[in-house]
């Protein structure tokens, strides 16, 4: 089994798991920028930082014959602040040309509040302007459903953006199609405690189809397991499911998407 | 569609389920031996649960949006960062 990790932060995580992940057949992963568990002071935080997932840690991964790429802004929690914002947006381009760059990631929305949609169209904007692919995080729990409406507003109001070009991240049952009716890619995050178990991922794809769709662990600090996407192939095989369609879930998809940046190479 | 035959959903899943029903009635149980008021989650947490005896397959989305913030508008301002499971209503 061979498979492409999407989502994952891995400078949150230990050596191990990227001899796992090599283990399990992952020939390559994607680092969306994050937040670090705590507001970064300045945009030099997000300097040292961007150098970190552009320079340090695809060496980390090729250590285990893993391709690294990256996706770079200012996360949706830490959108609030304006001003940190707008600096950090100037310090992005400085990365955009860095070889494992595919695009603007991960953005979005947290609490849906004004300056988050706001500090949201200026990344849609650079994106647009810069013609770079888009890495949506969609906001958690009780503010998921009105996020990503008011994310799918802010795409469909830039008349520069080609949905087929943005991934919307971490949909569930009750995002999924609104995602899929708007032209987009859907991701579904296979989370231990919140968004999609393995079970309900499987059950999104045979209900609606594997156009347009892929898994990811989204592994970070918090809870989460880095080999989720192959358990949950292993869960799709239990359930008779054929191996090319697991491969279509697992790589050909985040391969297909992927591989609108010239960058994503295997 | 699933390659499932149902009762090879019930082969597959059913302890799964069974061991999950029980953790929410011991749930139930101890939010209801504990000292103090419910609050908003409780009351989103016990609509959540009406939707189990739906008919047809949009459970899991019913659910879902029983959580979920059901306004249009960006609110003013971020609270904080992080979420709680349901949704507090305009005035929290």
């Amino acid at each position: 089994m061979r498979f492409i990790e999407p989502h994952a932060h891995m400078v949150s995580r230990t050596t191990d798991d990227y001899a796992d992940l090599a283990t399990s057949g992952c020939v390559a992963l994607c680092e969306p920028a994050f937040w670090a568990g705590f507001d970064r002071g300045s945009a030099e935080g997000f300097r040292d930082y961007f150098r970190q997932l552009t320079e340090y840690e695809p060496k980390r991964a090729a250590n285990y014959g893993i391709k690294h790429f990256t996706w770079l802004c200012i996360n949706p929690k830490e959108s609030e602040d304006m001003a940190l914002a707008a600096d950090v947006l100037e310090v992005i381009p400085e990365f955009m040309d860095c070889p494992n760059v595919l695009g603007i990631g991960e953005i979005g929305l947290n609490k849906n509040s004004r300056n988050e949609v706001k500090v949201l169209e200026m990344h849609v904007d650079l994106a647009a302007s810069h013609d770079q692919l888009i890495l949506v995080h969609t906001p958690h729990l009780e503010d998921k459903h009105k996020g990503t409406r008011l994310i799918l507003d802010v795409l469909k109001n830039d008349s520069r953006i080609k949905p087929e070009r943005v991934m919307i991240d971490h949909v569930e049952e009750h995002t999924i199609g609104m995602v899929l009716d708007s032209g987009h890619w859907g991701g579904m995050t296979l989370y231990p405690e919140s968004k999609c178990s393995p079970a309900r991922a499987i059950d999104m794809i045979e209900r609606f189809g594997s156009e347009r769709l892929w898994w990811d662990a989204a592994c970070d600090w918090g809870p989460s397991v880095p080999l989720a996407v192959p358990r949950t192939a292993c869960e799709m095989r239990r359930r008779g499911h054929e191996e090319a369609l697991i491969e279509k879930v697992i790589f050909e998809n985040p391969k297909a998407f992927l591989s609108q940046s010239e960058r994503f190479q295997l | 569609m699933t390659m499932m035959t149902r009762q090879k959903v019930m082969d597959q899943y059913f302890m799964d389920a069974r061991h999950k029903l029980i953790d929410i009635a011991a749930f139930l149980d101890r939010v209801e031996g504990a000292e103090g008021d419910e609050d908003f989650r409780m009351t989103a947490f016990r609509d959540a649960i009406k939707h189990l005896e739906d008919g047809g397959n949009d459970r899991a989305k019913d659910v879902l949006m029983a959580f979920s913030d059901p306004t249009e508008d960006p609110i003013a301002k971020a609270p904080g960062k992080g979420a709680c499971g349901a949704w507090p209503g305009e005035n929290a």
